[in-house]
This record gives C-alpha cells, sequence and structure tokens, in this order.
C-alpha cells in the first residue's frame, strides 16, 4: 500500500511555454473551473 | 506553500504553486506537516511515539517526501510573479462582450446588484444598431483569437428578444469571414420564456443562465413580480420546458443560478429542491450587498455555511455513486486540463478582454461596474479610451493583492472578483476576505471530488 499517491495534475511550469492563447471562456460570481 | 486538509475519510495535500494533488496516509501526512519544520531526527522521534513503525518506514517516506519535493510537486518555491509577458498575452485583445440589450426588467427583486435591471440610470433596450456596432467592435479588437463570447445581459434581456434574434443572426453572418466562432449565453429570469424562446435558445445559445432561488418560499421572498407577486409559480414550469427540450441538444449547456442569503443558509435545502424539480446542472451563489442589510450573510453563518458546502460535497459523490449525478458549478474542477499559469495569475479578464456594453454604447471593464460613470473605459465607437484604467485592471491580479501572497488558494481564484473587492474596500486591488472564505471551503470540496473520483475509478 503506497503511503502517498499523486493525482495527475497539468503543470502549471510547462504551461508558461504553452498556454496564455485565451481561447478559453471568460470565468466569473471561477478560474478553476475552466476548461483549457 | 502546502496546504493540508482532512474530508470524508481522505488525508488531502494541495502543493499550491504546482497545482499538484496528493492523497497521503496519515504517517505521510504528519511527515509532510513537519518537513519544512524540523529536521529528519525530530520527525522520526515525533512518528515513533505516535505510531508503530520501525525506523525504516519513517525513513522511507521522508525519502518519498524528499523526492516529490526534488520533482516540483511539493513546497515548489513560486516562480509565477508576472512579467511584462504575461501582461504581453492579453494587451489590447477584447475576446468577450456583455451585451446589456435591456436596461429593465419585470421582476423587482430586492437583492439585484442591477437595482431592479436599471443600473441606477434610466430605463433602456439597445437597439439594433447598437449592438451591431459592438460586435464589429468586438471582433476588430479580437486580434487573433477565434473564440468569441457574447452574453446577453440585463435587466432582462427577454424585453429586448427582437433586438437578441437580430444580433445573433448577424454574428453569424459574419462570424466564417472573419474567421470567428461565437459563442452565446442567455441569462434570464424566465418570465418570457416561450416555446419562440425555447426554440431559439436551444439553437443559438451555448449556454442559458436560469435564475431560481430553491424551494418556493425562498425564491418568492425575494424575487417578485412589479405587483408584489412571487414568481416561482410563473418561471418554474416555463424552465423544466426548456430544459427538457434543451437535452436533446449536444453540446448545449443550461445552468439554473441561484442566490443564497443570511435568509437560507440552509441552501442545501435549496439545492435539493433543484434536483426534485429534474434540473442537474446548478449553481447557487452567496449574496453580495451592503452588509448592513437584514438578508447579508454575517460572519456567524460562516460555520452553517461551510458545512454546507460539504454536504453538498458529500451529497453530489453519493448520487454519482448511486448513478444519478449532478454538476454544481464551484465544483467542476479540472485537474489535468484545467487552466493555465496566465488564466490562474490574471484572472476573469474583466477591463481588458472582457468589457460590458450598455444599451448607449458605452464600456465598462464588467457588468457589476455598469452605472458607475468613474469606470466608463470608452465606447463601442471609439473603443477604448481611458487608457489608464484599463491599465489598471491589466495588473490588477492575484500577485497584486499582498493580502493574497501566502494564501494557499491564489492560483485557483486568481485574485477573486474585481467588482466584490471595490464594493468591499474601495479598490479593485483590494480583497473581499468573506468570499475568500467561501472559495476555499469550496476548492477544498471539490478538490475531494476529485480525489474521490479518481480513486474510485482505479479501485474498479
Amino acid at each position: 500500500m503506497k503511503r502517498i499517491v499523486t493525482l495527475n495534475t497539468r503543470d502549471l511550469e510547462k504551461s508558461k511555454l504553452n498556454g496564455g492563447c485565451g481561447e478559453c471562456q471568460t470565468s466569473c460570481s471561477g478560474v478553476a473551473n475552466q476548461k483549457c | 506553500m502546502v496546504h493540508q486538509f482532512k474530508f470524508a475519510g481522505y488525508n488531502i495535500v494541495l502543493d499550491s504553486i504546482s497545482g499538484s494533488v496528493h492523497v497521503v496516509d496519515d504517517v505521510a501526512y504528519d511527515v509532510i506537516s513537519m518537513f519544512e519544520k524540523c529536521d529528519d531526527s525530530e520527525i522520526k522521534r515525533a512518528l515513533l511515539s505516535r505510531y508503530e513503525l520501525d525506523e525504516r518506514d519513517i525513513d522511507e517516506c521522508i525519502e518519498d517526501v524528499k523526492a516529490l519535493k526534488a520533482e516540483g510537486k511539493l513546497f515548489k518555491e513560486d516562480s509565477f510573479k508576472p512579467d511584462e509577458s504575461f501582461f504581453e498575452k492579453r494587451r489590447g485583445v477584447i475576446k468577450a462582450l456583455c451585451l446589456h440589450v435591456a436596461h429593465t426588467c419585470n421582476l423587482n427583486c430586492e437583492y439585484c446588484f442591477a437595482a431592479q435591471g436599471k443600473y441606477h440610470g434610466e430605463r433602456a433596450l439597445m437597439s439594433f444598431e447598437v449592438g451591431k456596432r459592438a460586435l464589429d467592435f468586438l471582433v476588430e479588437s479580437s486580434g487573433s483569437r477565434r473564440n468569441l463570447e457574447v452574453d446577453f445581459f440585463g435587466g432582462e434581456p427577454l424585453m429586448n428578444f427582437d433586438v437578441v434574434k437580430k444580433l445573433v443572426a448577424y454574428a453569424r453572418s459574419i462570424e466564417k469571414d472573419a474567421g470567428k466562432r461565437f459563442r452565446f449565453i442567455l441569462t434570464t429570469n424566465g418570465m418570457l420564456i416561450d416555446d419562440d424562446v425555447i426554440d431559439f435558445a436551444n439553437r443559438e445559445m451555448d449556454n442559458v443562465v436560469l435564475s431560481l432561488d430553491g424551494r418556493r418560499e425562498v425564491h418568492d421572498r425575494f424575487r417578485k413580480t412589479l405587483g408584489g407577486v412571487g414568481s416561482y409559480d410563473l418561471v418554474v414550469p416555463k424552465f423544466q420546458r426548456l430544459v427538457k427540450a434543451r437535452s436533446a441538444c449536444e453540446g448545449k449547456t443550461y445552468y439554473i443560478r441561484g442566490t443564497y442569503t443570511h435568509k437560507n443558509t440552509d441552501f442545501l435545502e435549496d439545492i435539493k429542491q433543484m434536483l426534485a424539480l429534474g434540473f442537474d446542472e446548478l449553481s447557487l451563489e452567496p449574496v453580495v450587498c451592503d452588509p448592513k442589510s437584514e438578508y447579508a450573510l454575517t460572519k456567524e453563518d460562516l460555520p452553517i455555511l461551510f458545512e454546507q458546502y460539504e454536504r453538498l460535497a458529500l451529497l453530489m459523490k453519493e448520487r454519482r455513486e448511486q448513478g444519478k449525478p449532478f454538476t454544481f458549478y464551484h465544483y467542476m474542477i479540472d485537474l489535468s486540463h484545467g487552466p493555465c499559469i496566465y488564466k490562474r495569475v490574471l484572472g476573469c479578464g474583466s477591463g481588458t478582454e472582457y468589457l460590458a456594453v450598455t444599451p448607449t454604447g458605452e464600456l465598462y471593464p464588467c457588468h457589476q461596474f455598469v452605472g458607475n460613470k468613474d469606470f466608463v473605459v470608452g465606447d463601442i465607437w471609439q473603443g477604448v479610451t481611458n487608457h489608464e484604467l484599463v491599465s489598471r485592471f491589466a495588473r490588477c491580479n492575484v500577485y497584486s493583492k499582498p493580502e493574497c501572497e501566502n494564501c494557499w488558494a491564489k492560483l485557483y481564484c486568481a485574485g477573486g472578483c474585481a467588482a466584490n473587492a471595490f464594493n468591499a474596500t474601495g479598490d479593485i486591488n483590494g480583497v473581499y476576505e468573506y468570499g475568500c472564505e467561501l472559495f476555499k471551503k469550496r476548492i477544498e470540496c471539490a478538490i475531494f471530488l476529485k480525489v474521490a473520483e479518481t480513486l474510485e475509478s482505479e479501485t474498479k
């Protein structure tokens, strides 16, 4: 039994290079709920 | 920066900066909590007194934590403070407009931030000519962006339905040549929904936002007609017809969007009522109003609200396991295909890539600033003319707020809502602390649901 299980999450450091295209939906009353 | 919490049998560790999420046992949970404050021998001594383990077990666990740190998945240093290249990504590009097609309303909701739809001004409807120019302005200002968004908003936008239909037809006529794709959203109180509206909305609107507060007595407390009668029985059957017809339309979403106040801090009962009515895409938001109002949320309400959010998460998990899932928008977090770091730092884009247009063509940073003349940024004919104000919004981000520096949730909220911050503190770079508390609880619940879903699917 592993003591630590790490979920698959987006590499935010890498997204400095491959992010920022701006094609995602505007978020609003949040950012975390957006799909890239 | 690491955030740890326990909920419903799960020990969850979130590395704020990398976004990594770990599910751990009690030993690893304790090792991680001590890791930055104690040396290895102190950790070992503490854990040997707590658990029946041999030293080798603890050594292995400490080594695992060190390996995750080396991989940048635990205790990652913050390297995301924005430089000029961050702002360059958005400079001068507008990709979304909120069209205020009607500054008037057929309801008289006491808690409405838009002052019964008129935004503290005169009753007004947007003409087709103003709307058409707004769409042209959006295309002209959108640079290389392909996906453009237009919200039909009010007031009550269906009080100007003919113009809405003409504007959609106009947008469809230009999108191919312009190399753009328009996504339309309609926010409505439901009073004017009929077969024509349902057919149109389910064909053209990518999303419809339907205002319903939950239980009849809760909804009717605030959402009254101009004659003072509750609107629940008038709108619920219309929403049900629209949603039933919409279920056959692929890729078309809706959500029931309610508001809760100090008067219904047991808001989970309102969620259950929405489910009982047959709705399964839900959103229920805390009222934001004058703190002196009798329905304003109070500090004493917070523990009750936290418990409601937790019980909501457990209900979602239970219904998912029963094959009767529903969505609650604040819990729809996407860990593997979620937003990039630019989005997480810069936030919603109000005042920069997202603007609101009034019926007379004035531009504001977002729908919540409309009516406050200090926030006019230009108009649809001359474009943005108040560059100083737009620059202030462009640089308003989670790193421009000292209060956010050590917050574990900062890359999930991007510093929060500028309008809420302004209303609470008088400064768009301020922080609406009450909203922060609720936001953090919602993120914990959202991550818990993702953890449970992931681990359950792996054991099947």
